[in-house]
């Protein structure tokens, strides 16, 4: 069977559209509110009142515990059953949000963990609340920290958005599919996403090595 | 003088005894659980003195230190500072609850210089020393510049100024230290065993520092091992023992001739180490 080069030039188009305009703004948006999510739930599992860092607990242990795929079944099939009915888009972005608000909630809670009780005090001793004492001086340092896992989340994530194509959004993946079934070049088409999601992912990396760098410009080597 | 003073100690000065102190702490009490670390401790410190803290660790001396920049909540006691600017004292009766504004109020009348330095390792020098000055005291940032230069140029840090601190020595890392301290202007300054994290011939440097600032006049607190030191400096020494205080007085006199037995041991053993 002769490689059919004409289809890879012909499907490549549709592919990097779906990456540029699926996989990669449902990545982005998703990584950041689940970042801020992340923090808060940090926080809450940080904090001294037993009902707020349990419930922290509980909305992780959920997270954690169960398929990413089934959240995102729930929340675009089983929601509608309540009364609560959302688009492919704006489904996808909550549960990958809620996804990566579970795990990142977990690094960036070890990551301020990881900073020395002596900061807390120096920032108080020179006049902090406990917020501003937080900001300025705890996660700055548990960012240096926390960018390795965290980049590993993002990474996970750029990938995992592929599950999007089963509740429909138009992405990387769904485009290699729909162009697979009408010409049956599976093979072809699934290396093609494949790759293409390669790509990201090592830009990414690459990004990931720089931040590292700039943030280890004050710790001795 | 008192009789017992020799060369090398340090001469009478500052307020008249009977001044009233900036600082005044009366019964301040704390445990951990059923260990007792303060039991009923009385401290009062004029303005312009050096009161040092001396004893065993696990003495209690550095809760004390921290109770007064309140990074420790006593059990029961007061803490009182006489404000010299509007005349209204700030009072602190821990055996009721404290506000988080008193705390805050009593936090900005002084400034710790912690043991292992506790510098910001994110930021440089400048910025360890602006941090507090422009964040929270909201001083214009080209000021607060303007001061902390003078300060480091003091300390011979000068042109250590944009290093951060993993570049700098840790007799550096603790000057460093307390220019951060002075550049809030505190009433009051507080030391926590500001050299007992340093390699031995880097101690000097930082003792110094200290002394120069006892001799501007700066009210400090100062718990140390150093006794050599603080009999040089304070003005009274406290000797602290299983969260009592066993005995107080002039620097010469408690240090040379103690009159407790556990102090007498105490200072054999750390003047006679080998």
């Amino acid at each position: 069977m002769p490689f059919n080069w004409d289809l890879v030039w012909s499907s490549f188009g549709p592919i990097v559209t779906g990456a540029v305009t699926g996989t990669i703004p449902l990545t982005l948006a998703s990584f950041v509110l689940g970042l801020a999510l992340a923090l808060l739930v940090a926080l809450m599992r940080l904090s001294r009142n037993a009902v707020v860092s349990g419930a922290a607990r509980f909305y992780v242990s959920v997270i954690r515990g169960t398929p990413l795929l089934v959240q995102l079944f729930v929340i675009f099939y089983g929601l509608p059953s309540l009364g609560v009915k959302l688009d492919p888009w704006p489904s996808a972005i909550i549960a990958f949000s809620l996804n990566v608000g579970g795990y990142a909630a977990e690094v960036i809670r070890a990551a301020i963990l990881s900073v020395p009780k002596g900061q807390w005090e120096a920032g108080h001793t020179i006049g902090m609340s406990s917020g501003q004492a937080l900001r300025r001086i705890i996660l700055p340092q548990a960012a240096r920290v926390s960018v390795p896992p965290l980049s590993n989340t993002f990474i996970s994530l750029v990938k995992d958005t592929s599950l999007a194509s089963l509740i429909l959004v138009t992405e990387l993946f769904r485009n290699a599919q729909q162009i697979a079934a009408f010409s049956q070049e599976f093979m072809v088409l699934y290396l093609e996403a494949a790759l293409v999601y390669w790509v990201v992912c090592l830009a990414l990396s690459t990004g990931q090595s720089a931040l590292e760098k700039r943030l280890d410009r004050y710790v001795a080597h | 003088m008192s009789p017992t003073s020799q060369p090398g100690d340090r001469p009478a000065r500052g307020a008249s005894p009977m001044a009233k102190p900036v600082l005044s702490v009366r019964n301040l009490a704390k445990a951990f659980g059923s260990n007792v670390v303060l039991r009923d401790i009385d401290l009062d410190v004029r303005r312009g003195n050096v009161v040092a803290l001396i004893g065993p660790s696990g003495s209690g001396k550095t809760t004390v230190l921290r109770s007064l920049n309140g990074l420790e909540t006593p059990d029961a006691g007061t803490v009182t500072f006489a404000d010299t600017d509007t005349g209204t004292d700030l009072a602190l009766d821990f055996s009721a609850k404290v506000s988080k504004k008193d705390v805050s109020d009593l936090r900005d009348r002084s400034a710790m210089v912690f043991q292992h330095y506790n510098l910001f390792p994110h930021m440089t020098v400048l910025q360890n020393v602006i941090e507090g000055p422009v964040q929270v005291q909201k001083r214009k940032r080209a000021e607060a510049i303007a001061d902390a230069e003078k300060l480091l140029a003091r300390v011979g840090l000068s042109d250590k100024r944009d290093a951060y601190p993993f570049e700098l020595s840790g007799g550096q890392q603790q000057r460093v230290g307390i220019v951060r301290a002075l550049a809030l202007k505190p009433q009051l300054l507080l030391f926590d065993e500001p050299t007992s994290a340093l390699d031995p011939e880097l101690v000097g440097e930082v003792l110094g520092v200290i002394q120069e600032l006892a001799e501007e006049g700066w009210t400090m607190v100062i718990v140390t091992h150093e006794l050599a030191f603080a009999r040089q400096v304070a003005d009274e020494v406290i000797f602290m023992d299983g969260g009592v205080v066993v005995e107080r007085g002039p620097a010469a006199e408690v240090l040379r001739a103690p009159r407790q037995e556990r102090t007498r041991q105490f200072v054999r053993r750390l003047l006679h180490e080998f």
